[in-house]
């Protein structure tokens, strides 16, 4: 059960431009496992949203179903919160998008809420272009029942019981590209510098922003083995190289250093590298990206950082001219076109 | 014995053939006459090449219902030949195209053949082929106005207006009409004993079908967000809607759009969106038909439990699965009052003629917010997709939105606490707060698992009792605010009652008005909404028997009202229609009677 967090706080936290403390961006006492992925993520969002001086209230959070989906309750307290249906998220941000184009949408979803029961919905909010920031917390397995595999676990992962996945795991970063998300980024839950950045980007990027984080699920999937396996590389992680964020105004740009991989021992023989971003590939051609993606799952090695980013985007809205006035607040004036149209229409059906 | 202005004339086309347009014009030049026209149009799942057909039903006295016994035929398909001789009255007439010759076996000796090789006259007067085939259809057009006495210059006057702007194409048209014209007069004797004859009885009436009035409803009701999935018989609302709002609804200065549309991928997304749209404070809606409604569920679930405004239309169509999906049926009576799994209940609408859906729908706006709950509009196919002659739309001049308990930012600011569910009239509707109202105030969240008053998550059971019993005194505030059911003038007394909903109404007011003829007098209760208001009960409990008339098998209103008003089962006398044509006033004579007449003890 959610409690509620002491209310004292130090008086002279310091505030950001917007005058608000780090706390005022928490939420409530997460209910996940200690030491869960997620609860870093939803910090790596708290600090993210903090440092971006966003405005809470400005913020919509939304979500499905699933040990992700609680998490927004356990940031942004003052912002509004939807949990919505299992696999849902995306069509219920889309319709709140459209109704008020002035808000951040931040939507967080898990691997089974995404690729699984709501693969649809997330392909199409891809095709849309829906201006959000879509943060899927991947550990490759249902943890809310109890563990059983879910569509991002790769071929050959082995589950705390011992058993093998036979299936093919879906890239969701290399299928959002194909589909035309217009922000794609990949990151680890332990690699906090990495990963505020990242997010800061999506959230600055007009357009849908994919956020495929992976989270280590302690209790289910944490076991040798398994390739959403982390304990381990959480340390390695600290090693990797900063990744910087530049406010949108300009232009985002990453920093990365050269081909640096993490390689992971794992307890059956295969290897996992966490591999950053090499300026060899471009972050703007879709092709080269998906090639490094090919290249990378290859060789077992997982890339993190920004894959992939198009400065032309062109969000739903803009696709579907809409005013510029968010729809919600338009007035009797602007949608009753009145009773001399009316009369003009029953005239013509007559 | 001639009649005026009472017969029934059906044509049989092939699907594809641009036989609609021609068919229509013969009702409106009918409707023009002032004369009551109803017009039914029966066709198959099929884009091009299966029979297809449309019934023109012309009723001095207004009956708008569909009628069984067809007096006159019309068919150039060959491929139901068979079936459409079948289905003419004894004595009636059937006209058909004569270029090929008719099976000496169809002929029937009980009725008129009326040969008119339409073919060899389109051949023989246009040499474009595509023409040839198009204007076949004018040219029986012009043969039943000369059968039938309709006025060529009302028909000039409806080509004048169709082809504004493409004058060109008036001329072959009066050409084609008076080849088909010329030819009856030179080969038959006309006027049938059935003809028309000008009236003023439609007076300023309308003629639309139900899917574009409900549309202009919703631009009307300021719906600014519509999501939604093609499945017939909805999707010509959507496409209505947009038709209107891109002719009243683009921002006078800028150009832009003051509505967005979004062709969903299925239709739980459509519905995820409306919910989406209405979270964030706009008028959202969509719109299906019974086999959306099933994948909508679960959402109704959320909506109905996070009491979040949505208005949706269900268009229905035959079911079970994808049933009929051309044929029309009051089906989803049973699975929209109470969507989705756990103890849920929704609020519903019955219109019956398109007037009905032109306010029902504007109005379902102002339900859904003054309620925070889905309120779903029960169309289905026959008032949906054909045109019926109905009352010119209105609308109050002051008209504004009704939206129900939101706060504003100053609200907030006023106020020392708040609660998204706290009731705190008695009526059982909290206060609500749109995203991005307030600063710091506000701010809640949203969730389809158990909650308490503040919306924070709970699985105490004191609270969740608390909140679920106070949604449903929601309902009860509901029937206060949703249309009230309305009745037949009740002059004479009478031991029997009738219930008949949405597009039962027609057949129904016929079929009391043929027995109060015979001297058995039946008073008649149309309901509009759902939950049943205390007055629905009160009328079934003045009469020994109520006939409740749907169309559909299981007689699902009646096990409704059974379950929501406790009435005793065998009061209620189920009359049903539900092989997927209009209900027909002879259907409903035939079930009363029968009830009627057979002692029951």
């Amino acid at each position: 059960m959610s409690y509620i967090k002491p209310k004292f706080a130090h008086p002279r936290l310091p505030k950001n431009e917007v005058g608000y403390t780090k706390k005022y961006y928490e939420g409530v006492i997460s209910t996940l496992c200690a030491g869960c992925g997620h609860d870093s993520i939803s910090a790596a969002i708290v600090e993210a949203c903090f440092e971006l001086n966003v405005e809470p209230h400005r913020v919509a959070k939304l979500s499905g179903i699933g040990c992700s989906s609680k998490t927004p309750a356990y940031y942004l307290s003052n912002s509004h919160g939807f949990n919505s249906v299992h696999g849902r998220m995306p069509s219920v941000a889309t319709g709140a998008n459209l109704a008020n184009r002035s808000l951040i949408y931040l939507g967080v979803s898990g691997d089974g809420d995404t690729a699984s029961i709501g693969m649809g919905q997330f392909v199409h909010a891809v095709r849309r272009n829906v201006n959000m920031t879509y943060i899927v917390m991947n550990n490759g397995c249902y943890g809310l029942t109890k563990g059983q595999d879910s569509a991002t676990a790769d071929y050959g992962s082995v589950s705390k019981s011992g058993h093998v996945n036979t299936y093919e795991g879906i890239d969701l970063c290399a299928l959002a590209i194909q589909l035309g998300a217009t922000y794609v980024a990949q990151s680890f839950s332990g690699d906090k510098q990495q990963l505020i950045p990242l997010i800061k980007g999506a959230l600055s990027h007009s357009g849908f922003s994919l956020i495929n984080v992976v989270s280590p699920c302690v209790t289910f999937n944490n076991n040798p083995g398994s390739t959403k396996s982390y304990d381990y590389v959480r340390e390695h992680n600290e090693a990797v190289s900063k990744v910087d964020f530049v406010p949108v105004k300009e232009e985002i740009t990453v920093s990365y250093d050269h081909s640096v991989v993490t390689p992971i021992e794992m307890h059956d023989g295969t290897q996992i590298n966490f591999h950053k971003l090499s300026p060899v590939w471009d972050p703007e051609n879709k092709i080269s990206v998906l090639s490094a993606l090919m290249f990378a799952k290859e060789k077992h090695e997982m890339l993190t950082g920004l894959l992939y980013f198009d400065k032309n985007s062109k969000e739903l809205h803009e696709l579907l001219h809409t005013t510029d006035t968010p729809l919600h607040q338009l007035s009797e004036k602007e949608l009753i076109p009145g009773l001399e149209v009316l009369e003009k229409f029953n005239e013509s059906m007559r | 014995m001639s009649r005026v202005n009472d017969f029934v004339v059906k044509f049989a086309n092939v699907n594809g053939t641009g036989s609609a347009s021609a068919n229509f014009l013969f009702a409106k030049a009918i409707f023009r006459m002032g004369v009551p026209v109803s017009a039914k149009n029966i066709f198959p799942s099929n884009i091009q090449g299966l029979p297809t057909w449309y019934e023109v039903r012309v009723s001095e006295k207004g009956y708008l219902g569909r009628k069984e016994g067809i007096d006159l035929m019309v068919s150039v398909n060959p491929q139901s030949f068979k079936e459409d001789i079948a289905c003419v009255k004894p004595g009636g007439y059937f006209l058909y195209d004569s270029t090929k010759k008719l099976h000496e076996e169809f002929l029937r000796e009980d009725i008129h053949f009326i040969d008119i090789p339409l073919m060899e006259l389109c051949n023989n007067a246009f040499t474009d082929p595509r023409q040839k085939q198009l204007f076949k259809n004018i040219v029986y057009v012009g043969a039943l106005a000369a059968l039938l006495q309709i006025e060529i210059p009302v028909i000039e006057n409806l080509f004048a207006e169709q082809f504004k702007g493409k004058e060109k194409l008036i001329e072959p048209n009066m050409l084609a009409l008076s080849l088909g014209s010329n030819y009856v007069k030179a080969h038959f004797d006309y006027p049938l004993p059935f003809y028309a004859e000008k009236r003023n009885l439609t007076k300023d009436k309308i003629m639309i079908d139900g899917n574009a009035a409900a549309a202009l409803g919703a631009v009307y009701g300021g719906a600014t967000v519509v999501s939604w999935y093609p499945i017939t018989p909805s999707t010509s609302l959507v496409s209505s809607f947009e038709k209107y709002a891109t002719r009243m609804r683009i921002d006078p200065v800028t150009g832009k759009n003051n509505f967005a549309i979004v062709q969903a991928e299925d239709e739980l997304a459509a519905i995820g969106m409306a919910i989406g749209a209405n979270w964030n404070g706009a008028r959202a809606f969509t719109a299906t038909s019974g086999a959306g409604i099933s994948l909508m569920n679960e959402f109704l679930g959320l909506a109905f439990y996070a009491e979040i405004p949505l208005v949706l239309v269900d268009v229905q169509r035959g079911g079970p699965s994808t049933g009929m999906p051309t044929r029309t049926q009051q089906s989803d009576l049973l699975t929209c009052a109470y969507a989705s799994h756990g103890d849920t209940k929704h609020v519903l609408l019955f219109p019956s003629t398109p007037t009905e859906c032109f306010d029902m729908m504007a109005d379902a706006f102002d339900y859904a917010e003054m309620l925070q709950t889905p309120v779903i509009m029960m169309s289905d196919l026959d008032l949906g997709m054909n045109d019926h002659v109905t009352d010119p739309f209105s609308r109050d001049e002051k008209q504004t939105f009704r939206r129900g308990k939101v706060l504003t930012a100053e609200d907030l600011e006023n106020r020392k606490t708040w609660g998204r569910y706290l009731d705190e009239e008695g009526d059982g509707i909290p206060y609500r707060t749109i995203p991005g109202t307030h600063p710091t105030k506000g701010s809640y969240f949203t969730r389809g698992s158990s909650h308490d008053e503040f919306a924070r998550y709970s699985e105490d059971s004191d609270t969740y009792k608390r909140v679920v019993d106070r949604i449903a005194k929601k309902f009860e505030t509901a029937k206060k605010i949703i249309p009230s059911p309305q009745y037949t003038e009740q002059n004479h007394p009478s031991n029997f009652g009738c219930i008949y909903f949405g597009t039962s109404e027609h057949a129904s007011m016929e079929a009391m008005d043929i027995l109060a003829a015979d001297g058995l007098y039946v008073h008649g209760m149309r309901i509009k909404s759902f939950p049943f208001q205390e007055e629905v009960a009160t009328f079934i409990n003045r009469y020994d028997k109520v006939f409740v008339i749907e169309q559909n098998k299981m007689a699902q209103m009646r096990s409704l009202l059974i379950n929501e008003l406790e009435i005793s089962p065998e009061k209620l006398i189920p009359v049903t229609h539900y092989d997927g044509t209009p209900v027909t006033a002879e259907s409903i004579l035939s079930q009363v009677n029968h009830h009627v007449f057979v002692p029951s003890n």
